[in-house]
This record gives structure tokens, sequence and C-alpha cells, in this order.
């Protein structure tokens, strides 16, 4: 790393994209690297795409997509002699995740000649561990969700825990100039090193959250990336995109995007508050931002997420073109979902709480059920049968025997059997197990590193 | 003619997830008027009632510096559960965006 202290009295953070696998021009980073970089950050999960990818273990992101935008990070860090981080490897941060991107990140550091010392930071929980803190009186729930049960924890087939920065800083502090994080805070990827080179909390967490999407900050949220430059008294952020521009309204409705709160957030060693920060025009497409602050908490917490499978569901579709039905779709609908319990019942002996069904008129009302206002009959609907149950062989079985009603359900007042338009054959689709989001509980610890394993054991392109 | 709605008033009206648990809402106005009309608008009555939840559930912010008004609430249907049909609740603007402006507000 002979050039990262090109800037002494200020730390420059690169982020490419709002997510690893986005793609993004090349000539952006090498912009960001000409503006002076220290560090590139980037994002590689979310919870955003729902419980699946947590559940079970897989990436939401394809591997050919993760593959391009990692050979171009890696070639711009070794370059530069700058630290690359990536953080919730694999979507959801689990161990798998972490170990499939340290596999791509050494199989591009072998086949491009990249010696780059390698971090992996494993963020992964045993349920046993996690009961034990419960039971210590160390676990406390977050609104809207109550006290936790350990039977809640044992149902999860993941767990991990959302680290700060300190993992990632002790990490680099250590020599890795790849660093490979599982579950971590949007933040604590961007703000590790400025924290580790002595920036002050409140610019630095402030910066972290306003690039954290990349351009999502900027006029134009597709143009890619953007730097941060963080010093002792704020921090300025321009797109590394020279067509697109941050403007103070830009940068400061971005504390709005994906928060509850826009005013405060909590990180694990304390609360950014951003009620006084003042955003002002450097030029017609930088931004300065000062009078952020940093509180320091009492205790270190971490955040939990699980995901535990809530049953098997099979889906089935069918379109409905015939204005006759249309214009009675909800009665219509209603009389399917009560003739298939009926039929269920006799059939399967199911009772109505052994499974679950959703009915989803999509063209009339599917997407907002009961919020829905407008009124006119639909010129074509799709019915989405969404069936769950214990088993996916009871999933399958149950949209079988919905299948006759899906295709020749009538109205009452029609004397004859109608025939619906089916999309494909077989008209269902098994979608194996569905998983919920169940924790939303923070752990007291002592040491903010004390749930991660850090190994730094393996060089790039060497034998693991 | 139709009413003026919210949107009408607004560069853009948006949902989404705010983490798993949590819905967010955010009107950008286009002028200080605008702000001044969904300033009023939006209390935590008239949003329990478009989006059927308790008012007391709700937390409220107003920014007229960015001329906007934030809304969040716990998400109405746990996300990608078997009822949920929206898995971002990026869709979950519309009530709001289609809330009528009172005649002489505009």
């Amino acid at each position: 790393m002979s050039n990262s202290w090109s800037a002494p009295k200020s730390v420059g953070v690169l982020v490419p994209a709002g997510m690893l696998g986005a793609g993004f021009d090349p000539a952006t980073v090498e912009r960001g690297l000409a503006l002076g970089a220290d560090v590139i950050a980037v994002d590689g999960g979310s919870t955003d795409s729902g419980p699946h990818y947590l559940g079970a273990g897989e990436p939401k992101t394809a591997d050919g997509a993760v593959r391009r935008d990692l050979r171009i990070l890696l070639g711009a860090a070794h370059e530069a002699g700058i630290p690359l981080v990536v953080g919730s490897c694999g979507t959801s941060g689990t161990d798998a995740g972490v170990r499939w991107v340290s596999g791509i990140v050494r199989e591009i550091c072998a086949a491009d000649g990249r010696d780059l010392p390698i971090a992996e930071i494993y963020s992964e929980q045993r349920a046993a561990d996690l009961v034990t803190r419960l039971e210590a009186g160390r676990i406390q729930p977050l609104p809207p969700l109550g006290p936790l049960d350990a039977s809640t924890l044992l149902t999860c087939s993941h767990i991990v825990g959302m680290m700060g920065h300190e993992p990632i800083a002790r990490a680099i502090e250590a020599g890795a100039q790849v660093v490979l994080a599982g579950r971590a805070t949007d933040t604590a990827l961007a703000a590790a090193l400025p924290l580790l080179r002595g920036m002050p909390p409140g610019p630095t967490w402030h910066a972290a959250k306003i690039v954290e999407c990349g351009g999502q900050c900027t006029t134009d949220p597709r143009s890619g990336g953007v730097l941060a430059r963080i010093d002792e008294s704020g921090f300025t952020v321009e797109p590394l995109d020279p067509n697109a521009a941050c403007t103070p309204a830009s940068v400061a409705a971005h504390m709005l995007y994906e928060t509850a709160n826009p005013f405060t957030m909590r990180e694990p060693a304390g609360t950014l508050q951003v009620a006084d920060a003042r955003y002002t025009a450097v030029d017609d497409r930088t931004v300065r931002v000062e009078g952020s602050r940093f509180e320091p908490a009492d205790r270190h917490t971490i955040k939990l997420e699980g995901a535990a499978i809530t049953g098997y569901e099979t889906m089935s579709f069918v379109g409905i073109r015939d204005p006759h039905i249309l214009a009675s779709i909800e009665e219509w609908a209603v009389l399917l979902r009560k003739l298939l319990a009926d039929r269920v019942q006799s059939v399967l002996g199911l009772r109505d709480d052994d499974w679950g069904a959703d009915v989803r008129l999509y063209g009339h009302n599917a997407i907002l059920d009961r919020l829905e206002t407008a009124g006119a009959p639909p010129r074509e609907v799709g019915v989405m049968l969404l069936v769950s149950a214990p088993t996916q062989e009871l999933a399958t079985a149950i949209s079988k025997v919905a299948n006759p009603l899906l295709l020749h359900l009538p109205l009452p007042d029609m004397p004859y059997l109608p025939s619906f338009a089916f999309a494909f054959s077989p008209a269902h689709i098994d979608r194996g197990p569905a998983y919920a989001f169940v924790l939303n509980h923070v752990v007291q610890v002592d040491d903010p590193v004390e749930l991660f394993r850090i190994d730094t054991a393996a060089p790039a392109g060497g034998p693991r | 003619m139709t009413d003026t709605t919210l949107a009408d008033l607004a560069l853009e009206v948006r949902a989404k997830n705010a983490g798993p648990f949590w819905l967010t809402l955010e009107a950008f106005m286009s002028d200080d008027a605008g702000y001044r009309v969904a300033d009023a608008l939006i209390t935590p009555e008239t949003v329990a009632a478009l989006y059927h939840v308790e008012a007391g559930t709700l937390q409220i912010f107003r920014i007229p510096q960015l001329r906007v008004v934030k809304v969040s609430m716990p998400r109405p249907t746990p996300q990608g559960s078997l009822h949920d049909r929206d898995m971002h609740a990026g869709q979950h603007h519309i009530p709001l965006a289609e809330l009528p402006v009172p005649r002489g507000r505009a």
C-alpha cells in the first residue's frame, strides 16, 4: 500500500455502485482513483429482496455479474495500493455467501496475477449460543417486534449478526487489502478506514450513509458511483460520472432512503444525529456537509437477522378475459376460495388451518388488495393462486385439486362451464420452502468483534 | 375534470421498505405552496384511514427545507409472507399519491 497516505488530513471513500453485481462504467472507478480514493467500499447484500436469500443461504446476484465487478475493483485496488471492502457478501452475509465471494475473488486474483492479502469475516451465529445470551438477558427486541423466545431462534435456518466497522478495521489493521465481510451495516464498509485513520465519527458515519447506495444520492441514481472525502470538520461528496451531480437536496434526501427515521441512525457503536447537519453546494456537482454528530452508545449492540421456514408453496396462474366473469371478479374469487377449501377437506382431509392460500387478482387489485380504490372493471385479469402447506407434497396436491376450478369455475348465474386461459402446462409451479424474517433484536456485547470470526490465513491465489 | 391529487403537486411520491419490518412513504413536493398542502393534509388520522392502520403506530417527519413529508409505519403485512404482494413495498405510495386535495387548497 505504497501511496495510501496521499491525503493525510482527509480520507477519500470510493463507492462504485449501490450493489456489487449492479455494474458500473470502469472509467468511473478510474476517475475515483484519480480523485485520490483511499479505499473502495461496496455492498454485496440487502434484506430488501425478501427472506428467501437468508433463509436458503443463496445469493440474489448472478456469479457473472459479481465476477465482472470484482475483476475491475480488484484491479483498481491493486494498482492504487488501497483496500477493497465488500460487505454482506452473497446478499444475506451468510458464511456460504462469504465463501462464494471469496472463491470468485481468489479465482480472479490467480488468473490476473494479483497477490492481495485477503480477510474473510464470518457473521453467521449459532442459535444455541444466542439462546445462552438470551437467557442471560442480553438480547432485546427492536420495535415493532416483542421479546424473543428461545424457540424462535431454534427455528431459524440461518441467523447473521450485523457487524459494525470494528471487525473490518481490525482486518485492515492486520494487513488485509481485500476484506470480504459477512452481514454488515451498509455504512460500516465505508466508515471502517476513515475511522481507523482518525477521522471524526460524525462526518464519517454521515458520509458512509450518504454513499451507501452509490449514485442514489445524486441527481441521476443510475449514474453509478460516488466519492466522499471526509476530513476533520465534515465531508464533501461528488458523483464519479462527470454528467451527474450532487446537490444539497439530492444529498440531504438520501437520509430518507429506506430509513424509518431520517434524522438518526443506530450503529453498533452509537447513534448518528444529522438533524443539525448543513448541506452546501461547493460547485454545481459537489456538496459539502458539516454539523453531523455521533453519540457513542453506553454499550455496543449487534442487530440480528434470522429467517425461518413458514411452509412450502406452489403457485398456479390462469388468465381471464371474459367480461361477464370480470364484471363480478371479486365474487368469483370468493367462490373459488370457498370451493377450494371444500374440495381440499373432502379430497385431502385437511382443515382450513392446516394450510393457507392467497388468491391474487392481477389486473384488478392484486398489489394493493384492500387498500385499492380504483373501481373500473379490468380488461383482463391474471389469477394467481399461491398455496402454502406444511410439506411440498401437500402444497402440490392442493394445487392439483385447485386446477379444475381455475380452469372451469363459472359464476352462479352461468348455465355452462367456461374455460380460462392457463399460461403454461403444468399450470402450477412448486416454489419449495418459503421463509419469513423472524428476528428484529439486538445482542448487547462487551466487545464489538466477539460475535465475528476474522480469517486472514490464506493469501490470494494460494491454496485454501 | 378529476380532482387534484397530492401527486399532482409533488415531484415524486414514493414508498419503500425500511428494513423487513417497516414501511416508509415520502412526498417530495414541487414547491413551498405544495409543501404547505402536504403538511396540512398528511395527518396521522388521514394516513391511518388510507392504510388501514392505527394512527398511534405512525411516525411522521416534516422537513420544510426539502419540502418533504415522510411517514413510517410497521409493515402491515410481513415481508415475503403468504399474503405479501409487494416485496419491496415499492407500490404502496399509491393511496397517498392519489389523495385528493380539497378544492381551494391546490
